[in-house]
């Protein structure tokens, strides 16, 4: 019985990241980056994803204020920032927005604003969405680490709280 | 656990304007079991090599080595290619045409796959173009250019001496040299078949979920 909740909460987190794997919002980089965590930085994908959605934040709003000028679309500006979220999703294995910033940066390209706007649309969507899968993927791991520290010497005894 | 002084330790200097990538390749790089420094820019690249001669000496002692250089050794140069202001291209020139520096291999890495590029960057004397997000495969594949210059920099130390002592030995030391090179060149031509064969990998297809 020792460490069932722990467990039980690895289980959960797999399944979390089944879904996303077969959404396509999470591809193997995300994977990759799970297996360089060890004793010496155990916190390295949270500080990462947590690096990720600090910057990709500033960058969405960034192009949200580029998207309001009727007038003039700074292409340059949004090809900028485009390449930037674009690298950085690649780089932590955000798949589906990844997708998202080349169908803006195509739209762009061919002076499409109603694409791009929807495109950016989109992308604010995507960015909650994964920002708060992963939150909850982090928290389950947090509860795991801290249940895998319990010992339970009697499943059946009440825990003193 | 503390860092081990061993001789066998190589320093990695890594360059990438973006604050994740430069995570990423540092942890990849010490996974690897390397020393890495990473900066954010070629300028700040070359000044860590110590390019700039008139750098601050902070040193009480003027009568001690000089060289800046020799008191941070770099043993490869890994860099983004696509930089605002130095490119990655740019840096990769700028340490091949110095005579101090030519011999940091340097390897180049970049999000976009074109084709052009990759040659671009072969021919200016570039190790390896890796496409980005970088894996630890790839950085293992480091190892054997940091070992080629530091057998060709002990292969070096050798001729010196033996240049004071004998004139002939010398000669025949210089052709082996020579016959080094050829075989560097060879090396880079088999790299850049194998960057042909890579560029053709799709993305592996994610089959099943790995236990964490």
């Amino acid at each position: 019985m020792l460490g069932l909740q722990s467990y039980r909460l690895l289980a959960e987190m797999n399944r979390l990241l089944a879904l996303l794997f077969h959404q396509g919002v999470l591809d193997e980089q995300f994977l990759q980056l799970l297996q360089l965590r060890d004793e010496s930085s155990p916190n390295f994908v949270s500080e990462v994803v947590n690096m990720y959605f600090n910057e990709s934040e500033k960058l969405l709003r960034s192009l949200r204020a580029l998207s309001v000028d009727r007038q003039h679309w700074e292409y340059t500006k949004v090809g900028l920032h485009l390449n930037q979220l674009m690298g950085s999703s690649s780089s932590i294995g955000a798949n589906r927005i990844r997708n998202v910033c080349i169908a803006f940066r195509a739209a762009s390209e061919q002076n499409n604003r109603p694409g791009c706007l929807r495109a950016l649309d989109v992308l604010e969507h995507e960015f909650c969405y994964l920002k708060n899968k992963l939150h909850e993927f982090f928290l389950i791991e947090q509860q795991r680490v801290l249940a895998a520290g319990i010992r339970y010497p009697d499943p059946m005894q009440q825990h003193p709280n | 656990m503390g860092m081990a002084t061993t001789k066998s330790e190589f320093h990695v200097l890594a360059v990438d304007d973006s604050i994740i990538d430069r995570k990423l390749i540092e942890r990849l790089l010490k996974t690897a079991s390397y020393q890495v420094t990473t900066v954010d820019s070629g300028s700040k690249a070359l000044e860590f090599l110590g390019f700039c001669e008139d750098v601050e000496s902070n040193s009480n002692e003027p009568s001690t080595s000089p060289n800046n250089q020799q008191e941070v050794e770099v043993n490869l140069i890994i860099t983004d290619y696509c930089m605002p202001e130095m490119t990655g291209y740019d840096l990769l020139k700028k340490i091949k045409e110095s005579s101090s520096f030519r011999d940091i291999p340097v390897v180049i890495m970049s999000s976009e796959n074109v084709p052009s590029r990759i040659s671009r960057c072969l021919e200016e004397g570039a190790e390896e173009f890796f496409l980005k997000p970088v894996r630890l495969a790839d950085v293992n594949k480091l190892k054997p250019h940091m070992m080629k210059t530091k057998n060709r920099d002990c292969q070096k130390a050798e001729e010196e001496v033996s240049s004071n002592e004998k004139i002939a030995s010398l000669e025949i030391k210089s052709s082996e040299q020579t016959q080094a090179e050829d075989g560097n060149n060879n090396k880079r031509k088999a790299t850049e078949a194998e960057e042909e064969l890579s560029q053709d990998r799709t993305r592996r297809r994610y089959n099943g979920l790995t236990v964490i």
